[in-house]
């Protein structure tokens, strides 16, 4: 190869290299501009705000003591979940939600760090001790789902498992009726 | 053949003796917990097991490959003495002594907090000493490699560094800053309370010190990798790298996006807000950036080699590529995981898929496809390349070789797919058993029995491995002459002062870790009340 062969070479193959670059570039910055779209326009995102919970104390006062978990019917019609995490249940072991309803689940840790999946959705949260972890969640079908706990919390949670009962909003609403925190534990 | 062949040696065979090892602990878990395994009386065992595969697995086996490879680089690349062979040996000793003392307590199932160390669960002490001393082991490697670097300069003021010392001194600058993460996690919150100093931590902060080393020690894993999909491949193929400045930008890109990423892993948790969220997760997604221009330098550079070869037309000239040779069957099948794992990578990193995979099987299986494939399938293509001249004699079996490798690539798919599935139908991770007979968890039992099965084919590529490299300590002596690297279509007589040097880039990667890092680290440790009680494994 004579010089100039080279030098011609060398730019077809700085040519090339820097299409491909720019292609690179643009999947990059498309795959971040539509999680961000996403997340303003459709509001779908990772909890956005952080909140504190003293573990120690959390079983004497405040949203997540023994007698203010399970759900309950706001008066907007929406439904809040409280639950809680410790080695090796949840609290309560079995959620009962209504259908094609709004709701929140606000729960957190008693001891380690846990997590809530509940199978078959997309909904799955960290439980970690001194944070309040909330998710929004709707269900379409009515059923049984299982909820494992998805962290490892030494040596018991294999058989850490909760369950969610989605029942019909009708159903739901008559339980409601009688006040207090709803639960399906022993049904 | 090298000068230094004990010091490398002791780091390889180290590194792969502890591997199969954890190997094995690997296929038992699988099996164990599998439909045809037989129900554990003692779950705890099984959480030992797995605190012992990932501490091997991540910490101590990639290390170890890449400090041995690195001293062979530094040696071969740079044409010079290795300076500080002392110190070399000093930090492998360190390393030794971390394991010992790091696996006695898991053994005694008195640290079973597995290598992502979880607090407030906290284990024996001793076992986090020994990371420690893994880690500090490994530090000395990244000093000699700097020290190496600099004396060569001196000697050869203004001369381009060759691609693999430039890249290999980039690893290793790379290791020494996302240790640091983790390191603040233990030196400043867990040691404390694993000692009984102190009887409160706080788990969300600790979870944002790990996140900073838990990502970034991939890419450390990977810097060897890469090393020889650019340095090895092309030469062992007869071909060239399409590109020596594509290459080392590659390699800067790594140093400087790799770090500021980590909360990526940390979507599901509360004690990040949102902001801090998004930003990790879009650098997550420029990290896709060198490896999507490795994938297109390192395939130009194996169709030089094929043309040479006389290969044609447009897909035709991968015919005339030399298939029987275990360098390209090693990266073909190293492409076909990475692009498979990257693409659920990319779901991983994802702001809003995220939750739909989050902390399920499908994270075991994409890690161990990336890792345990797409990586450690080179690692034994540099074993395999080193090998003769590090023993002076030949390893002549290559069809055994070739068998090693596809036995190691079909596991690892017949292992990882199955896995990847289960994660989408809401497996979690790190159980001990399943209920196989609920009938909500039936429909897995197919799916995690393939798995197991791809475990054991693993465990027999694994073995043959080792059973290689044993033998080629025996074969007939024969002179390998001098290690040497791929060259450049254009081999740069002096390069650019920017792809010569780290130490702009260096800074850049400390100046991204604080931003990215600093406000959300400093908060957490501002907020009062989210200490919290330490756990103390075996002490229920």
């Amino acid at each position: 190869m004579s010089a100039e062969d080279i030098h011609g070479s060398a730019e077809v193959a700085a040519r090339v290299e820097r299409r491909w670059a720019t292609i690179a570039v643009i999947i990059i910055v498309m795959m971040a501009l539509l999680a961000a779209f996403a997340g303003i326009h459709r509001a779908t995102m990772p909890q956005p705000r952080v909140e504190t919970t003293d573990p120690s104390r959390i079983h004497l006062s405040g949203e997540f003591v023994e007698s203010n978990l399970g759900s309950v019917l706001e008066a907007n019609g929406n439904v809040t979940v409280r639950a809680i995490g410790q080695q090796y249940s949840f609290t309560p072991a079995c959620i009962v939600v209504p259908v094609d309803t709004p709701i929140t689940l606000r729960a957190t840790s008693a001891d380690v760090v846990h997590g809530i999946l509940i199978q078959g959705t997309n909904i799955n949260t960290m439980l970690v001790p001194g944070y309040v972890s909330e998710q929004l969640m709707r269900f379409a079908r009515t059923g049984d789902y299982l909820m494992p706990c998805q962290e490892f919390c030494s040596f018991g949670h294999e058989g850490m498992w909760g369950k969610v009962k989605v029942i019909d909003k009708t159903d739901f609403a008559a339980r409601a009726k009688a006040g207090g925190r709803l639960s399906c534990v022993g049904q | 053949m090298l000068a230094n062949r004990k010091l490398i040696l002791a780091h390889f065979w180290l590194a792969f003796a502890v591997f199969g090892v954890a190997l094995t602990l690997g296929a038992w878990q699988m099996f164990i917990r599998s439909p045809i395994g037989t129900w554990l009386s003692n779950p705890e065992l099984y959480y030992r097991s797995l605190t012992a595969h990932g501490t091997v697995m991540g910490y101590v086996f990639p290390t170890l490959v890449a400090m041995g490879f690195g001293y062979a680089i530094s040696e071969s690349a740079l044409e010079q003495r290795l300076v500080g062979v002392r110190w070399a040996w000093g930090g492998f000793w360190l390393i030794v002594i971390g394991s010992i003392m790091a696996v006695i307590p898991v053994a005694l199932g008195r640290a079973s907090v597995l290598y992502t160390f979880y607090p407030p669960l906290i284990g024996n002490v001793f076992y986090y000493l020994g990371v420690v001393l893994v880690v500090v082991g490994s530090w000395i490697w990244v000093a000699l490699m700097s020290i190496n670097l600099r004396v060569w300069r001196k000697a050869n003021p203004g001369a381009a560094v060759p691609l693999a010392m430039y890249a290999n001194v980039a690893g290793s600058y790379l290791w020494a800053w996302t240790a640091v993460g983790a390191a603040l996690e233990l030196l400043l919150q867990i040691i404390p309370v694993a000692a009984g100093l102190k009887a409160t931590i706080d788990a969300g902060l600790a979870r944002v010190f790990f996140s900073w080393t838990l990502h970034a020690i991939v890419y450390f894993w990977l810097m060897p990798t890469y090393i020889a999909y650019y340095t090895i491949v092309p030469r062992a193929i007869g071909g060239r790298v399409y590109s020596d400045s594509m290459a080392r930008i590659s390699f800067i890109l790594f140093l400087v996006v790799a770090m500021p990423i980590g909360m990526h892993h940390t979507f599901a948790d509360p004690m990040v807000g949102a902001g801090f969220k998004f930003i990790h997760s879009a650098f997550t997604a420029l990290v896709a950036l060198p490896t999507l221009l490795t994938v297109f330098t390192i395939c130009a550079s194996i169709e030089i080699a094929a043309r040479l070869r006389g290969g044609r037309g447009l897909f035709g000239w991968i015919r005339a590529l030399p298939w029987d040779n275990p360098m390209l069957l090693a990266l073909a099948f190293s492409f076909i995981m990475l692009g498979f794992g990257g693409a659920g990578g990319l779901i991983n990193m994802s702001y809003q898929l995220d939750a739909s995979i989050h902390n399920t099987q499908w994270i075991t299986g994409h890690f161990h496809l990336i890792f345990g494939g797409a990586i450690v399938i080179m690692y034994f293509a540099i074993a395999y390349d080193l090998w003769p001249h590090l023993t002076g004699r030949d390893l002549i079996d290559l069809r055994l070789i070739r068998t090693q490798l596809w036995l190691w690539f079909i596991g690892m798919i017949v292992t990882t797919f199955p896995w990847h599935w289960v994660g989408i139908l809401g497996m979690p991770r790190r159980m001990a058993y399943f209920d196989f007979g609920d009938p909500a968890i039936a429909p897995q039992a197919l799916s995690v029995t393939l798995s197991a099965i791809g475990g054991f084919i693993l465990l027999s590529s694994g073995i043959l491995f080792l059973v290689i490299l044993a033998r080629g300590m025996r074969a007939p002596q024969a002179e390998a002459g001098p290690y040497r690297f791929a060259l450049a279509v254009h081999q740069p007589a002096t390069v650019p002062i920017a792809l010569n040097t780290h130490a702009l880039w260096v800074a850049l990667m400390i100046a991204l870790t604080l931003t990215n890092y600093g406000y959300p680290i400093l908060t957490l440790a501002m907020t009062e009340g989210t200490s919290v009680p330490a756990v103390y494994v075996g002490a229920q």
